[in-house]
């Protein structure tokens, strides 16, 4: 095993170019428990650790321009007004010490549907900017995962950052897991109401080979705001509209036994996780509303 | 390959470093630190925490080489570090040769509670105090984490303690004697001389 | 309680003064475990060592048709690969009831992950890069993995051609030990009943999860022998199997207790302890072998699963006129201490109750799943899972109030058990439940705040899955009943050395036992003991290890009863010596000598009324007081193979708790919100530690009741979880507050009155949550763990 110590990003690059099945390793927090428990031995660990930009983000007019291994930990503290979703995805990943390590670059990496940020980008309709010596590109996160810890890099590319726009509505999570704290997600949740554009998004985890959108209960929902001209009125949300989205949210999983839970359960949970985020999300966008006319 | 880590203070080098090799290795079976625990080496129990570049991190899930040219403060330099931290001066920690030979494992004897000539963190006199201990593998991680916890928030309530050290596994306690140790290190921190009245 | 003192800040603290028994003396090793210095297994080192490392099958049961270890030998680095056929003597099998288990593959494997070869090398990355490199060909078997599996018509045998104790009175040869018990006419009684109720209940399998992984270091010595520093629960047994396999004599095989990283059980059987002095005494260098977390999973016995069926009856007046019952446990591959769980799981299956007609029938099962073994609780935890149950149930029938059901049939002293022995020591249990019950409730809504809902306090907690939707709340109550140390006629016994000295003028004790402190805090009580008796501050606690007598096992509860025993009689008799001296050498100086009951009290001779005869540094002189005595228990007995009559137990332990618990019904996830526990110990010898012990047992039950199980699939009998991120224990986030209400009723045939405390909370503490869930969801619940889907039928 050779370990590639890169001290800029251009340097990655040309690793990653002349050892494409080099393993870039950044929080560690996958890779490591593989290498331990001799489930892995890479030819070759890239270490991005030394790439101190990677650490980084920018808040532009639009999107967060997020480094791919700025921690979870400072998403979660710093980032809670732009990225609502991502923060409280965040907040519930793994255990303090790993939050303090792990970022968003991993999770895109492994690809593994049980990833806890992967509901928040798809919900709000992230980027994700990968680079290699070819040269630069953007992925969007609809076509990033392809298979079971399977992503749509090529093997001389690497995440640099993930362009997520800012939040312009409320935006939730909720991941179900058997522990209180420190649980990998039998499945999750993620939502995103987006005003601006009068239409909602959201994400799945854990509930198919990869996270998914519940496409046809983002269309119901949008197109019944619409309808109802909820958008404008911030008028309650009819509880037959919330358990219908709940119900199509479900039926947008294509879920496995395993130990971690069953099928049925997690097209169940995910139901409901669907319906109560809806219930979250709405009452905050209704509150956001009120508080605006008032001012 | 070659690794130099400033660990507690003191500028260490190991070397024939395997690359697969973790921090928690190298500290334990390398630089003699074997106070942070190899209890799960998978992230899931928080044994082996220490604060990397001041941020507490499972040294397990650390690949050596990502240390390099960085600082690592663990179980056996925690006392140091919040000495210095208090600003009461700064003393280097001042590792042993590797891990406990026999002899000394042969040597050791149980006496009374605690010696006076050992200097302790105050979280790690309020976890002696508070009967916070058993088996006590999970107590090193569980120091390094409260003792951050406490210097982030200095008040924390129930649910903060509980939600900073939620990634630390204990299988003795309960957790009920880790929260009073916790709330007891807070407590005298506030109120230094009122304790004395005990 | 007494003390424990109060602080100004209102939270409890231990003494930091060296005290006697009844005082909250700190741990003596605590200063060295909080500054990482303790030395646990996995701490060893040495100059020049290797590191071992084990092949595990990675099948479940199969025939090893080949087995090559030629490319792994010649791999550098390596300095040793040893399989059966590397076996030093005729004793290639080991174990603690029944000698079942092959130190390495016996050309076969009975279960996943069964020790297949060993390797030792220079770097761990080396040995296992080396095992890879074994070339193992299995022709799978089939498995049996339940009851009807293991004795079905033409079903292959775990074992075939025993010759162990049992094998003649059990009704298959995959059954390793059957057990019942009859009592009564429990047809009779049931014509009696104005109703009955049965169930059928499942308990799965727990692992005790010990936070420090099997670990050791063995050492070759210049005299042929081995010293060995490992994590165990008891040298001598581990002592007693190691030296046959090795060929040498047990005074050459030298053990030292390294510290241990909890046990629960878990260390009772042996892990890498022959494997390490084999490697060690091959290739002539220290061996050091480490599991990791997955390799743990299969390092240890677990917890037996069980299937459990149950028939109670009760009168409108709501009493018991019977139970009828059958527990089937799975013992795995290999026996453990399956006989013992038998016998256990049977006597105690009726739970603390008066029932005068019952049926019971316990059995464990050889199968090829992993070996089961001990576990605190050790077959009372099944039992009590499912008694409680049926109790709620029955109640429940009646009309009844749970609570008051339980106190109408509670046993009492003098009640006499299934087995027919009475029981003559207080069994408060009614008082127990009532105490429970009178614990203030903890506020509704605890996640309410002025900020909306604090989620760290609802189920799903940190998961963000409620904020207060579909939360239900839910109590339930449970009483349960545990042996306290070694029933049905073992030689339970335990040596305590001590020694009394002046050193520099100042009497000194020092005790030595064989004793494994696994956390529990033995090394503490030990001081307490030798300071009431001896009345001398200063008492060093030797390290355990094999140059003292055996002080049996840290398990059954038994340790402060037994090696404290130990100890308290062994300084009873140095005392007694001690003012032999003194009458010999100052009796002429003063008639109280001959004439007053003496004692020893800050480290001077005095008598009952006080006065001082001497310091006891001068009656010492030079001459120390050395004596190393064995201390028993009462004999036991037996339970009769058909009847299960017998006075087979030597104490009880008695704990309740009420669980209050939240549930999300629409998600089936659980927040146990308190479980307050009561627990009679006889005498607290140190109050923080008794409570530490009841809450460190009562989170165990917790885990239990509602996350813990390691899964095995049963077409292939495979682990399917063995790691942290699938077998989850509880974090301090899913841990209630534990009030504890400590009651001290002496057993006036225990030491100062005490009572085995370490089990008694692991029982009642699951079935006290599964009645709080039931009591929220209103659901039936028979296995344990719940998992959500068993909440939302999914």
């Amino acid at each position: 095993m050779d370990f590639l110590r890169p001290a800029t990003w251009d340097e990655a690059l040309a690793a990653k170019a002349e050892h494409p099945s080099a393993v870039p390793l950044a929080g560690g927090t996958d890779v490591m428990v593989e290498i331990n428990f001799d489930h892995r031995r890479p030819a070759y660990l890239l270490d991005l650790g030394r790439i101190r930009d990677l650490e980084e983000w920018e808040t532009g007019e639009r999107t967060v321009r997020l480094g791919a291994s700025v921690p979870y930990t400072r998403i979660m503290e710093n980032l809670r007004a732009e990225l609502p979703g991502l923060a409280l995805a965040a907040h519930t990943v793994a255990s303090p010490q790993i939050r303090n390590r792990g970022g968003v670059g991993g999770n895109l990496g492994t690809a593994s549907p049980a990833g806890d940020a992967h509901p928040a980008l798809l919900a709000s309709g992230a980027e994700v900017e990968a680079e290699s010596v070819r040269g630069r590109r953007m992925i969007p996160i609809d076509d990033f995962y392809r298979g079971v810890k399977r992503n749509a890099l090529e093997p001389d590319e690497l995440i640099r950052a993930v362009h997520i726009p800012k939040a312009t509505g409320p935006q939730q999570f909720s991941k179900v897991g058997t522990r209180n704290a420190m649980v990998i997600a039998v499945c999750a949740f993620g939502l995103a109401l987006h005003p601006d554009t009068r239409t909602v998004r959201t994400g799945i985890g854990s509930a198919a080979p990869t996270p998914v959108r519940a496409t046809a209960a983002e269309e119901f929902l949008t197109a019944a705001l619409d309808e109802a001209g909820l958008w404008e009125s911030g008028g309650p949300l009819p509880p037959s509209l919330a358990r219908e989205f709940g119900q199509l949210a479900a039926g947008a999983c294509n879920p496995i036994d395993d130990v971690r839970g069953s099928a049925a359960y997690r097209r169940h949970a995910v139901g409901v996780m669907a319906r109560r985020t809806l219930g979250w999300t709405w009452e905050s966008y209704r509150g956001q509303e009120r508080s605006a006319q008032c001012a | 390959m070659r690794v130099n880590i400033t660990v507690n203070g003191r500028p260490q080098q190991a070397d024939d470093v395997w690359e697969g090799e973790s921090l928690l290795y190298v500290l334990r079976e390398r630089l003699g630190l074997p106070g942070s625990k190899n209890a799960c080496e998978q992230g899931e129990c928080g044994s082996c925490t220490v604060r990397l570049d001041g941020v507490p991190v499972c040294s397990c899930l650390v690949a050596a080489g990502q240390a390099e040219g960085r600082e690592v403060v663990t179980v056996e330099g925690l006392a140091d570090f919040a000495e210095e931290r208090a600003g009461r001066g700064c003393a280097a920690g001042a590792p042993g040769a590797c891990g406990t030979d026999p002899d000394t494992a042969r040597r050791w004897q149980a006496r009374p509670a605690p010696g006076s000539d050992a200097q302790l963190a105050p979280v790690q006199q309020a976890f002696i105090d508070a009967g916070a201990v058993q088996c006590g593998f999970c107590t090193p991680g569980l120091l390094v984490a409260a003792d951050e916890l406490l210097e982030r928030t200095a008040e924390p309530s129930d649910a903060d303690i509980r939600e900073a050290l939620s990634g630390n596994l204990c299988r003795c306690t309960g957790y009920e004697k880790i929260l009073d140790a916790v709330r007891l290190a807070a407590a005298r921190a506030a109120a230094p001389t009122a304790e004395q009245g005990a | 309680m007494a003390g424990v003192t109060r602080t100004p800040t209102g939270l409890t603290q231990g003494s930091t003064a060296p005290a006697g028994i009844g005082a909250s003396t700190l741990r003596p090793d605590g200063t060295l475990k909080v500054t990482g210095e303790f030395a646990y297994a996995s701490d060893m080192w040495h100059e020049d060592m290797l590191w071992g490392h084990t092949l595990r099958s990675t099948v479940a049961h199969a025939e090893i048709v080949t087995l090559d270890t030629s490319e792994a030998l010649a791999t550098p680095g390596v300095y040793a690969v040893l399989t059966y056929d590397d076996l030093p003597t005729e004793v290639k099998h080991y174990g603690l009831e029944v000698q079942d288990t092959p130190v390495l593959a016996d050309g076969r494997v009975r279960h996943h992950g069964e020790p297949v070869a060993l390797v030792a090398a220079d770097h761990p990355e080396t040995a296992r890069r080396a095992a890879a490199k074994i070339k193992v060909e299995y022709a799978e078997l089939p498995v049996v993995t339940d009851e009807a599996s293991a004795t079905a018509e033409g079903a292959p045998l775990v074992h075939d051609r025993r010759t162990d104790h049992h094998a003649a009175h059990v009704p298959h040869p995959n059954i390793v030990h059957r057990q019942p018990i009859v009592r009564g006419d429990a047809d009779a009684a049931a014509g009696r009943a104005d109703v009955v109720v049965t169930g059928d209940y499942v308990f799965g399998m727990q692992d005790q999860a010990f936070l420090g992984p099997e670990s050791g270091l063995a050492v070759p010595a210049e005299d042929g022998g081995v010293d060995l520093y490992v994590a165990t629960q008891w040298l001598h047994a581990d002592l007693r199997q190691i030296a046959p396999v090795l060929g040498l004599p047990e005074e050459k095989v030298r053990m030292t207790l390294s510290g241990v990283g909890g046990a629960f059980g878990g260390r009772e059987d042996l892990s890498m302890q022959i494997h390490g002095c084999l490697l060690a005494l091959r290739t002539g260098k220290p061996v050091k072998i480490v599991y990791n977390r997955f390799e743990s999973f299969f390092g240890h016995v677990h917890r037996h699963p069980a299937r459990l069926h149950y028939e109670h009856g009760a009168t409108k007046d709501g009493r018991l006129t019977h139970v009828r019952c059958r527990i089937v446990l799975d013992g795995g591959a290999y026996a453990s201490s399956s006989p013992a769980v038998v016998g256990n799981a049977a006597s105690l299956a009726v739970g603390p109750y008066v029932v005068d007609d019952v049926a019971i029938e316990a059995l464990a099962l050889y199968s090829n799943n992993p070996p089961c073994g001990a576990m605190r609780g050790f077959g009372a935890v099944q039992a009590c899972f499912a008694y409680e149950a049926q109790m709620d149930k029955v109640a429940a029938e009646l009309g009844m109030d749970p609570v008051e059901f339980r106190r109408i049939n509670a046993m009492e002293q003098g009640t006499v058990m299934p087995t027919g022995q009475p029981v003559d020591s207080p069994a408060p249990v009614a008082e127990l439940l009532r105490r429970v019950k009178a614990m203030p409730l903890p506020p509704e809504q605890q996640w309410v705040t002025t900020e909306g809902a604090d989620i760290r306090a609802l189920p799903g907690g940190l998961s963000n899955t409620t904020h207060g939707e579909d939360v239900v709340r839910g109590v339930g109550y449970a009483v349960g009943i545990k042996n306290v140390g070694f029933s049905e006629g073992f030689d339970d016994y335990s040596t305590a050395r001590v020694r009394l000295e002046a050193v520099g003028g100042e009497p000194v004790v020092t005790v030595h036992t064989a004793m494994a402190e696994v956390g529990q805090g033995g090394v503490t009580v030990h001081a307490q003991i030798a300071r009431t008796e001896l009345g001398v501050q200063q008492v060093t606690i030797h390290p355990a290890d094999t140059q003292v007598g055996s002080a049996g096992s840290t398990s059954a509860s038994r340790q402060t009863y037994m090696t404290g025993g130990a100890v308290k009689n062994t300084c009873e008799a140095v005392r007694e010596k001690v003012l032999q001296r003194g009458r010999e050498r100052f009796g002429a100086y003063h008639p109280a000598w001959a004439t007053a009951e003496l004692l020893l009290e800050g480290g001077k001779v005095v008598t009952d009324g006080g006065e001082v005869l001497a310091d006891l540094a001068d009656v010492l002189g030079e001459e120390a007081v050395d004596l190393e005595l064995e201390f028993r228990h009462r004999p036991t007995e037996p339970f009769d193979l058909r009847t299960g009559q017998g006075r087979g137990h030597v104490q009880y332990s008695f704990a309740a708790h009420r669980a209050v618990v939240e549930v999300d019904t629409a998600l089936g996830l659980v927040k146990v919100v308190e479980l307050a526990c009561a627990q009679d110990v006889g005498k607290a010898l140190n109050p923080l530690s008794v409570v530490g012990q009841i809450q460190g047992g009562t989170t165990q039950g917790l885990g239990v009741a509602v996350m813990e199980e390691i899964l095995v699939d049963p077409a292939t009998a495979k682990v399917r979880n063995p790691s942290f991120t699938d077998y989850l224990i509880p974090t301090i986030l899913d841990t209630p507050t534990i009030p504890v209400d400590v009651l001290e009723l002496a057993d006036e045939a225990a030491p100062y009155g005490l009572r085995g405390i370490g089990e008694a909370p692991t029982l009642s503490s699951t079935p006290a949550v599964l009645a709080a869930i039931r009591d929220a969801t209103g659901l039936e619940l028979n296995r344990t763990p719940v998992r959500p889907e068993h909440l939302t039928g999914n």
